[in-house]
């Protein structure tokens, strides 16, 4: 399995190929509380490093979801548009939130490894 | 990621107050120093995750999360810390409490020389725009009128109430007096085992009673929609009342974000979001709050700051009213949404001033200020989210019936 890379902001990313998974993490999915509703947009969308790829919504608030590296979003999960809860039951696995055709890989290396994420909570 | 909502944080944040600015008011500079309830230390053992809101350090949800805590709220009975409102005590400078009632009825357009001892009443204080500088519930214990406000507004409540009425009443602030609410269809159950009178109140009943040993306020009503009761306690014995509560098993403790999200549900303002200074009564749609004798023709009609606009609106209409919304899908419309009559956002008839996930319902629930002509229940507003627009129904409020015990 590849290596698992952390943002501040609390997205983890994993990348296959030329393609990424990304979802939140634990840590974030704790604080949201329950999730009930995940959108993301719209595959094709490029979104660069930084900006919101998708939002996850609890009973209390709206929280964007950025992209850890740029990219061009490439699948959404749709078992959570029935399902948003999943995101809380498995944060880094079957919760995973969207793929990304990453642009330009280089960029992983200024992310966290998940030493340095679990010690900056 | 960010939350337009609450913030995510780590170590040294201060988590919650984006929260609470954006979504529930707290009106308070962020520096100021945070007070406390009598039940702080209650709520760390119990696990609550602290937010300021309105100056005090208040429970946003314990471990059982924010969604459990609004099911089981509706199903069986939460038990609130409501501390950080304002507690008044308020009695006539000179002759009987008709005096008082009738003072505070020059600051409030609600019928209070009318309310009958034991009994209680939801009213506002208006400016001299019509606007609303607070909601309150007034209740006459007989010998004294109870006022509980809002606690962004307790320090400028109080101050406009002396600077007007000193008068004629005095006021004493009940701060050493904690607040609690037993709210859901099993409150009145738990609470009759320490207080048998509970079981006999009807809904806005207001008595003092002895519960656990203890001189209490009682009145049966709360700000959830269901059935239940608030609860005011001195100080040292309000945590020994909170335990004997929380070890009946149907009791769970709640914290203010189930509260927002129940308030939602059934339709009722919160203070900062839903009513302001600027929103008139009668466009908050609360003209059944201000009773016959007070309203144009009335035994005592006007009389209080701003009645002319006031009456003026409740006789000729208003331009825009508070309406529930019901957005379309399972995406909730947030406070700010902005609300167009068509699909491509030109027209813009609206904006959302509180908006959350309804648990009970499972489904968004949503309150908002809409141009009269699109105040019709039924009517099909766009509400503006993310760059999309979203089908938003104008809805009959509230979203879930009440279960008060009339």
């Amino acid at each position: 399995m590849s290596t698992t890379y952390y943002t501040p902001s609390h997205e983890w990313i994993r990348l296959e190929g030329d393609i990424a998974t990304v979802g939140i993490t634990a840590h974030a999915s704790d604080e949201l509380g329950e999730l009930v509703f995940v959108e993301a947009k719209d595959e094709g969308t490029e979104v660069p490093q930084g900006e919101p790829a998708a939002v996850v919504e609890s009973v209390k608030a709206a929280s964007d979801i950025y992209a850890p590296v740029s990219g061009v979003l490439a699948g959404f999960n749709t078992r959570l548009s029935d399902e948003p809860t999943l995101v809380g039951t498995d944060p880094e696995g079957e919760g995973w939130i969207f793929k990304l055709r990453v642009s330009d890989s280089a960029q992983l290396e200024s992310l966290l490894d998940a030493d340095a994420y679990k010690a900056s909570l | 990621m960010s939350a337009d909502g609450i913030a995510i944080s780590g170590k040294g944040d201060r988590r919650g107050d984006d929260f609470f600015v954006f979504c529930l008011g707290g009106f308070r500079p962020l520096f100021d120093p945070l007070s406390f309830t009598p039940l702080n230390d209650l709520h760390i053992e119990l696990g609550a995750r602290m937010v300021p809101f309105a100056g005090y350090s208040m429970p946003l949800q314990y471990p059982a999360g924010l969604m459990a805590e609004h099911l089981h709220t509706r199903k069986s009975a939460g038990l609130f810390d409501v501390s950080h409102m304002g507690q008044l005590r308020i009695t006539p400078k000179q002759g009987t409490l008709n005096d008082a009632a009738l003072a505070l009825e020059s600051l409030i357009p609600v019928d209070l020389a009318g309310l009958g001892a034991n009994r209680q009443r939801y009213g506002f204080l208006t400016n001299d725009a019509g606007g609303i500088r607070d909601d309150l519930m007034v209740a006459n214990m007989g010998d004294w009128l109870f006022v509980v406000v809002n606690a962004s507004c307790k320090a400028a409540d109080t101050a406009l109430m002396e600077a007007a009425l000193g008068d004629r009443v005095v006021i004493e602030k009940l701060d050493d007096r904690a607040l609690l609410a037993l709210q859901g269809p099993e409150a009145v159950n738990v609470l009759q085992d320490l207080c048998p009178e509970a079981a006999e109140m009807r809904f806005m009943d207001a008595i003092e009673a002895d519960i656990d040993g203890v001189a209490c306020t009682l009145t049966r009503s709360g700000y959830t929609g269901e059935d239940g009761y608030e609860i005011g306690i001195p100080a040292e014995h309000a945590e020994q009342i909170a335990r004997a509560l929380l070890a009946d098993e149907r009791v769970l403790p709640i914290g203010l974000g189930a509260r927002d999200s129940l308030r939602l549900e059934s339709g009722l303002c919160l203070y900062g979001n839903d009513l302001d200074e600027t929103t008139t009564p009668v466009e908050a749609a609360l003209g059944w709050a201000m009773q016959k004798a007070r309203r144009e023709g009335g035994a005592r009609a006007g009389g209080y700051p701003g009645a002319e606009i006031i009456m003026k609106q409740a006789r000729e209409g208003v331009s825009r009213l508070r309406v529930g919304l019901a957005a379309e899908g399972r995406a909730p419309v947030r406070a700010g949404t902005e609300l167009f009559a068509d699909e491509a956002g030109t027209q813009k008839v609206g904006v959302v001033t509180s908006g959350a996930f309804g648990p009970s319902i499972n489904a968004p629930v949503a309150m908002g200020y809409v141009e009269t002509a699109y105040a019709v229940l039924g009517t099909t507003l766009y509400g503006a989210l993310r760059g999309k627009f979203v089908p938003v129904q104008v809805r009959a409020l509230p979203f879930v019936p009440p279960g008060f015990k009339r």
